[in-house]
């Protein structure tokens, strides 16, 4: 077995709930509902669905960074790095101390909650990577402003503080961070989501070139599919805190084998439309209370009686692809009538 | 016709750093653009990142004083430092969405209690049941509602939700502008439709005029009456939105339109951005050049020797 096949991440049967209670109301929402998935060194698994379905309660356990009210309910998140194996959902503070960053590590959606406001970004960096790297004082900066430009930003924005930098800046700062100790596993949430398609596109690259140069994987969480067509070798489909469609990326945009993804991959907009894609019927569905049997079920156009009473299995349907729905034999791929060729970039 | 808003000459320098020497930002240079009263429409602002669209979007909102130049509204100057009374009333016309929601709303806060503050603010009023209705109303227009809302804090919520909600709160006070900062970049395909919809269906029925602050080429395309392309703090061409996205003439222009993401060859990891547009592209950065009109309506910056 070669190296690309090694098994670094096994993930089997995660059930992860917010367990609330208002005014003596307990409530309960089923953000991850039972997903088995596994993922290998050195490959980028794009994980994508709609607002609100899951993907950050998801990798939030993956990242080891949760917090009531979220709880692990069952199932197990088996990390196998160098310095041995971890299961992170059972993990004490401790052992997860001893990975995080240096084999582990996690850019959180929204740069500025692990900015912290009133620290120079140059503090940031020593407080989270001094002890990993085992660097100080030129040395260290060295190293930091080095790597930072190699995300294109100035050795200034060391003494800067959150506010001074913009949305984007701030956004690769955390990427930084996230990469500077050269992390087995980096789990990245939504981070190119406020930059420009110019930054976005050399943020990818630059993401990639981190990955191969260091062989580490990534999981990429983002509901742009565009960006899963770009960077992601797997992409895995999330609905209502459940994974419905996994494969191959080039599998995934061409030969959907869920109604659901054939859907998110056509309804991407395109520079030059303007009529508005085919969208999607209905809301979300609510995770406290989700729908019985297939989730997708009121919003499915294939749907049918046995949809709505028995939860379809995850099966296999092709090298690396799985897909759990009933009638994934009659899954057509939508076609993009709208796009006039001319106008794409 | 009337001038909703006049930004005239309008400049940001921001000065950076103390102890080890000072640093200065010219954040926004010379910009210039205008709004009319009678013909409500979607203004949209692309750019770099960094670029000053948000430092600009401040200054509309009287958030950050102009270093020089000046703001107009309804004729009137925005005023940082006018009464609490002509804040307020201003505040009530120049409503704001920003960038992240994850910013907009402190976590250990209700989202309900956003709601609720800016209805009793603007609508003046004390009585639970016209500021529950008030509340629900603005939600529905966002696809939400008051139930589905109450009780819940932020974090209780996704991007996408906290991000509609954050534009029901802006609609409360009834505002005939909005200054939507990156309304949709946190949201998926479908849902950031529905929210570039609400916009437009806020400009053709209700009138509003959007300032609309995107990376996105594609919605900005669909819904946007005319545009602006910014880099490194100035306007580098500017004008009908479908005119200058089907055929961009700025170079920097062009590279946006180039490094748009495609799923033709999904799979095939293609990120290489064309050297030669790059090189083209930031030529021009830090050069003051000059904006010319052309002859389709647009105005693109040029520079000497070019
Ligand atoms: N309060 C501040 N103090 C110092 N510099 C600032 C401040 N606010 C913004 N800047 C600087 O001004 C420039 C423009 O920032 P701005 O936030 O307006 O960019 P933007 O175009 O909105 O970018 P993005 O697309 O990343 O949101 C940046 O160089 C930024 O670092
Ligand atoms: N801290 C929390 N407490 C309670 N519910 C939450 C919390 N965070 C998220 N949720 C709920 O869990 C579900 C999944 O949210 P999330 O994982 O953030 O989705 P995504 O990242 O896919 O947008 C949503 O219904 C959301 O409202
Ligand atoms: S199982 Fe039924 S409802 Fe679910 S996706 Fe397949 S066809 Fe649609
Ligand atoms: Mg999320
Ligand atoms: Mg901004």
């Amino acid at each position: 077995m070669t190296r690309e096949n090694e098994v670094i991440l096994e993930v089997e049967n995660l059930k992860a709930y917010y367990q609330m209670n208002y005014f003596g109301v307990s409530r309960e929402v089923r953000a991850v509902d039972d997903i088995t998935v596994t993922m290998r060194k050195n490959e980028v698994y794009g994980i994508a669905g709609e607002s609100s379905s899951g993907k950050t309660s998801f990798i939030k356990v993956l990242a080891a960074a949760i917090r009531p009210p979220l709880r692990v309910v069952q199932g197990t998140v088996k990390y196998n790095f160098s310095n041995g194996p971890i299961d992170v959902a059972h993990a004490t503070p401790e052992q997860i101390e001893t990975v995080r960053w240096k084999h582990l590590s996690y850019i959180m959606q929204g740069s500025m909650s692990v900015l912290n406001p009133v620290r120079r970004i140059g503090k940031t960096f020593q407080d989270f990577a001094q002890r990993p790297l085992g660097l100080k004082g030129e040395a260290f900066e060295e190293r930091v402003v080095n790597h930072l430009a190699r995300l294109k930003l100035p050795p200034d924005v060391l003494r800067a503080y959150p506010h001074e930098l913009s949305g984007g800046m701030r956004q690769r700062v955390t990427i930084g961070l996230a990469t500077v100790c050269h992390p087995e596993f980096i789990i990245a949430d939504e981070p190119t989501t406020a930059l420009d398609v110019v930054v976005q596109k050399e943020v990818l690259q630059l993401i990639r070139d981190i990955q191969t140069e260091m062989g580490a994987s990534v999981v990429f969480v983002t509901h742009d599919m565009s960006v899963h067509a770009n960077v992601a070798d797997r992409v895995g489909i999330i609905y209502a805190g459940r994974l419905v469609e996994e494969g191959p990326t080039r599998d995934m945009f061409f030969a959907p084998k869920h109604p659901y993804t054939a859907h998110l991959v056509a309804s991407l907009p395109r520079i030059g439309d303007t009529q508005q894609r085919p969208a999607l019927e209905g809301r979300p569905p609510n995770l406290a209370d989700p729908p019985q049997g297939c989730r997708f079920h009121p919003r499915c156009p294939l749907a049918v009686d046995k949809c709505r009473k028995e939860v379809p299995p995850m099966e296999v349907v092709g090298p690396d692809h799985r897909t759990a729905c009933w009638r994934w034999k009659d899954v057509e791929p939508l076609v993009n009538t709208t796009a006039p060729a001319g106008v794409m970039a | 016709m009337s001038t909703l808003l006049d930004v005239r000459d309008v400049s940001k320098r921001f000065t950076m750093g103390g102890l080890f020497g000072r640093k200065t930002i010219d954040a926004v240079m010379d910009a210039n653009f205008s709004l009319s009263a009678e013909n409500p429409e979607i203004f949209t602002i692309i750019g770099e990142s960094g670029s000053g669209k948000t430092t600009l979007a401040r200054m509309i909102l009287g958030l950050e004083d102009p270093t020089s130049g000046e703001i107009l509204f309804r004729g009137e100057k925005v005023d940082r430092h006018a009464g609490r009374a002509a804040r307020l009333k201003f505040m009530s016309h120049v409503q704001p969405v920003f960038q992240n929601p994850f910013e907009a709303f402190n976590p250990l806060k209700q989202i309900e209690r956003y709601l609720e503050s800016t209805a009793r603010r603007f609508l003046d009023t004390g009585d639970k049941a016209v500021i529950d209705r008030a509340m629900d109303e603005a939600l529905q227009k966002v696809g939400l509602s008051l139930k589905e809302v109450r009780g819940r804090f932020p974090h209780e919520m996704s991007g996408g939700q906290l991000q509609r909600c954050a534009i029901a709160r802006a609609l409360i006070p009834n505002p005939p502008l909005l200054i939507a900062d990156e309304p949709v970049s946190m949201v998926d395909a479908s849902l950031r439709m529905s929210i570039v919809n609400l916009l437009k269906s806020l400009r053709d029925d209700l009138k509003v005029s959007v300032i609309y602050i995107t990376h996105d080429l594609a919605t900005a395309y669909y819904i946007s009456n005319r545009l602006i392309i910014m880099q490194r703090g100035r306007i580098v061409e500017m004008g009908d939105a479908r005119t200058v996205l089907d055929n961009p003439e700025h170079p920097y222009s062009r590279l946006l339109k180039a490094s748009v993401l495609s799923t033709d060859d999904a799979g095939a990891g293609k990120l290489m951005t064309d050297a030669g547009m790059l090189d083209l592209a930031t030529d021009s950065v830090g050069q003051a050049g000059r904006l010319v009109d052309r002859a389709d309506g647009r105005s693109v910056r040029v520079y000497e020797g070019v």
